[in-house]
């Protein structure tokens, strides 16, 4: 059964007056992703915007272990963290958690994630996706949408974002799921779900980002779930091979109710002047990967 | 002193062998020439259970030392290694493990940087990383390669700060040797456990290790002030300045469980009366003394003052021993390009201002792997005298052995 | 004095509150919240709890009636746009005057 509101946790730790902007996505969710690891964990971050959520020296806005890594060494830093538990014999005692933005997954990243996924090393990857490099100023990255403005790409991104857990699927890892920090028990459960298996698990984590998508911080939910209604953010894992859409993913595929693309973009900033036929594109490329999502899901791999 | 044996091995297998003997407990591994049988013995050794340690084969030098980063910072004894290109590929983990105060020991096969392609053995790739703070030693041979990387988990773990055990590729990596190898008592008498890391990674004290710190000091939530990044570096400057004094002590200690030591920061060959000094790091050094015993058979009173620690550098040391010679001629073995050796540029400003210093040479030699015989070394030294007979102060670096224009 | 007397030569830090300050400065407007609405406190129950799971800060204690810590709010609105019965008002800040936080704490509760 799916854990309800009530059902979370209450104990927080990551902490009020942190660093992070007003309506930040990536609070929802790391409130969640510590909850479901129930504190007993470390966690490995690169250059990122939860680098300046985690705080500047000498004070820390979580409440668990923390270490810092350079940009590309996210992965590798995990790997390390959990050989170096091993090898200290205190590996029972806490969960890895890699957790880095998409541009630090999916571009500087990539490489050190694919040794671990290949090595099958044993942590839980999370990235959190908000769609460009955000802290440094909202450039584009590979796994930025098309047509989406940012300070790399003035005129709109051209190219569709890379499909990471796809990517981490084809290593053949135990777990790959993706969900949206706006869902925090969907996130609290994938957490939850990766924290009992070995080796390596990647989340992927859709967070919504006001100042670099271009909206009101208060919208930050209502925008993270119309994401998921539009078919573009899709809620699901694959677990051992057997996947299945989640939540409010599974419920649309069962509805048939997904919402127009179109929609979603006439929301945000980033999306402002994007030609219709760029829109009908994204939206036909959408098409078709949602088909694809309910076939799988029916076929149940 | 108990009985260890002795052994025909490369300068790799003795760097492995010092591994094993340190029990390290986590070993990251990618191949580069002419490092990779360093870390093929370990994979053996690890594989057989005999070094009973965590394999990460990672994909690239980059996540080799940020596993060796990450491993360290939770109380593990690491080790990897690398060569040129490797090591410059990393090079921003370098300076990571040395600000974040981790022990790791590295060797370091020495090999030429590309481009253009060469596998070959000169100092380029160590020296353009000398000031990203770590410690590094410089091996004479493969019995100085077995000891000093046992040596340098000592001076590592007492400082925190990592240490690069350097060591000419092919000449010292692919060349056997005989080597004495110590017991398993020996090396567990002279090397104890890890002390407890300066990191805390306890889930029951959580802390954040290696945040963002600020320029000026900044206070925490009860009021003490708390390191800026300068403090920070000044404290890691300190460290390794320290390194002048714990180096020299860890052989002293080495030498006294094992019964043989290296000089620790230098070492010197028919010093004592020389007036005319070779000064080179790594075997480069093992050259330089036979070239003396030809000069000295010529009538030139020469010596070798060989360096074993670039990093900190012993300007102390140099001045106390080279203040009131003749000539220095420093053999480099890479370059600032555009300046000088790096050796000869640092040891030139140690000097400078010593009433009574001597006129210091450059040449640069060995460059890719480029044949250097004592012979050259001697002609290199008659080319720098007649440069001191005829009253020349500066000259651009001799390079050896060049055949630009036949 | 001096910063030797923070006792460790690397840079790690402790857990606190407050890292950035006091973020409920940074506030353009402040959520009030409706008790006849709110579906917690009229039921007497802690129930619903969204604005709880959707708060970024964890500056919304659950409760029948969730209590919101104006020292920290950055006022996002969050809260107050998923509340399910309207109860969260954003309220302009200058509609308050000059921002006394601890004074705002006490009145959210």
């Amino acid at each position: 059964m799916p854990t309800k509101i009530l059902d979370l946790p209450v104990t927080e730790r990551v902490l009020s007056g942190n660093r992070a902007c007003a309506g930040c996505g990536i609070g929802i969710g790391l409130r969640a992703i510590t909850k479901a690891l129930d504190g007993r964990m470390v966690m490995t971050v690169p250059a990122s915007c939860l680098t300046v959520l985690g705080g500047m020296y000498p004070i820390s806005s979580v409440d668990v272990p923390w270490v810092n890594v350079a940009f590309p060494s996210t992965a590798a830093a995990a790997s390390g963290l959990a050989a170096g538990l091993r090898a200290m014999g205190k590996a029972d005692e806490m969960t890895v958690l890699a957790m880095a933005g998409d541009g630090g997954t999916g571009d500087i990243g990539i490489q050190a994630l694919s040794g671990a996924a290949e090595r099958n090393d044993d942590f839980i990857y999370l990235c959190y996706d908000n769609e460009a490099y955000m802290n440094t100023g909202t450039q584009r990255s590979g796994l930025t949408p098309a047509g989406a403005r940012t300070t790399t790409t003035w005129s709109g991104k051209r190219e569709n974002p890379k499909d990471m857990p796809r990517i981490m699927e084809a290593h053949g890892i135990p777990y790959v799921a993706s969900t949206s920090a706006v869902y925090p028990t969907d996130v609290y459960d994938k957490v939850a779900k990766a924290r009992t298996i070995h080796g390596l698990r990647y989340v992927h984590m859709n967070v919504p980002c006001p100042s670099g998508w271009g909206f009101d911080p208060k919208d930050t939910v209502r925008l993270g779930k119309m994401a998921v209604d539009a078919g573009l953010v899709v809620l699901y894992e694959v677990e051992d091979g057997v996947f299945r859409l989640t939540g409010r993913s599974a419920a649309l595929a069962k509805s048939g109710k997904r919402t127009p693309v179109a929609d979603y973009i006439a929301t945000q900033g980033r999306f402002r002047g994007m030609p219709d036929g760029s829109v009908d594109e994204v939206q036909a490329w959408v098409d078709a990967r949602w088909d694809g999502y309910v076939r799988r899901d029916t076929a149940g791999r | 002193m108990s009985t260890g044996t002795t052994e025909v091995m490369t300068g790799n297998e003795a760097a492995a062998a010092a591994v094993k003997l340190a029990r390290v407990q986590v070993v990251a591994a990618y191949p580069i020439t002419p490092q990779s049988p360093v870390v093929e013995q370990l994979s053996a050794w690890v594989e057989s259970g005999e070094l009973p340690a965590e394999f990460v084969t990672v994909e690239s030098e980059h996540s080799a030392l940020t596993v060796c980063i990450t491993a360290s910072t939770v109380g593990a004894r690491v080790f990897t290694a690398t060569s040129a290109n490797g090591l410059a590929y990393m090079t921003e983990q370098v300076w990571w493990a040395a600000g974040a105060r981790l022990p790791i020991v590295m060797c370091i096969a020495n090999r030429a940087m590309a481009a253009p392609w060469n596998v070959l053995n000169d100092q380029q790739d160590s020296m353009s990383v000398r000031d990203a703070g770590w410690v590094q030693l410089y091996c004479r041979d493969n019995q100085e390669i077995l000891d000093t990387t046992l040596q340098a988990y000592r001076i590592a773990e007492r400082l925190n700060v990592p240490v690069m055990v350097c060591y000419d590729g092919f000449l010292l990596s692919h060349t056997v040797m005989p080597v004495s190898v110590p017991s398993v008592g020996d090396a567990d008498a002279f090397l104890p456990k890890r002390p407890e890391p300066l990191q805390i990674v306890d889930v029951n004290d959580p802390r954040n290790i290696g945040p963002v710190v600020i320029a000026d000091p900044r206070a925490d939530a009860s009021g003490q002030s708390c390191h800026g990044y300068m403090e920070i570096r000044a404290l890691h400057q300190q460290a390794l300045l320290a390194a002048l004094e714990v180096v020299p002590e860890v052989d002293a200690e080495y030498a006294a469980v094992v019964g043989r030591g290296w000089g620790g920061l230098t070492w010197e060959y028919l010093l004592e009366d020389a007036e005319l000094v070779l000064v080179a790091a790594g075997s480069l050094g093992t050259q330089a003394t036979v070239a003396v015993e030809t000069l000295r058979a010529q009538g030139v009173q020469a010596g070798v003052l060989g360096i074993r620690c670039y990093r900190p550098f012993p300007a102390a040391a140099l001045r106390e021993r080279l203040v009131g010679r003749k000539g220095v001629l420093v053999f480099d073995k890479a370059l600032s390009y555009g300046y000088e050796g790096p050796i000869c540029a640092d040891l030139r400003a140690a000097l400078s201002g010593e009433p009574d210093a001597p006129t210091v040479w450059g040449a640069v030699c060995g460059l890719g792997g480029r044949d250097v015989s004592p012979d050259h070394l001697v002609d290199a030294a008659r080319r720098a005298l007649a440069d001191g007979h005829a009253g020349t102060r500066h000259r651009p670096t001799d390079w050896i052995n060049l055949r630009l224009d036949g | 004095m001096g910063t030797r007397e923070c006792g460790s030569p690397i840079a790690m830090s402790r857990p606190s509150v407050g890292e950035a300050g006091l973020t409920g400065d940074w506030r353009n407007s402040r959520p009030v919240m409706d008790a006849a609405k709110c579906l917690a406190a009229k039921s007497g129950k802690v129930t619903c709890q969204l604005c709880w799971a959707y708060c970024p800060d964890a500056c919304i204690t659950q409760g029948a009636g969730p209590a919101i810590d104006l020292t920290y709010c950055k006022g996002c609105g969050i809260c107050a746009e998923e509340c399910p019965a309207g109860a969260i008002a954003m309220v302009p800040e200058a509609e308050h005057g000059t921002c006394e936080i601890d004074a705002a704490a006490e009145v959210a509760r």
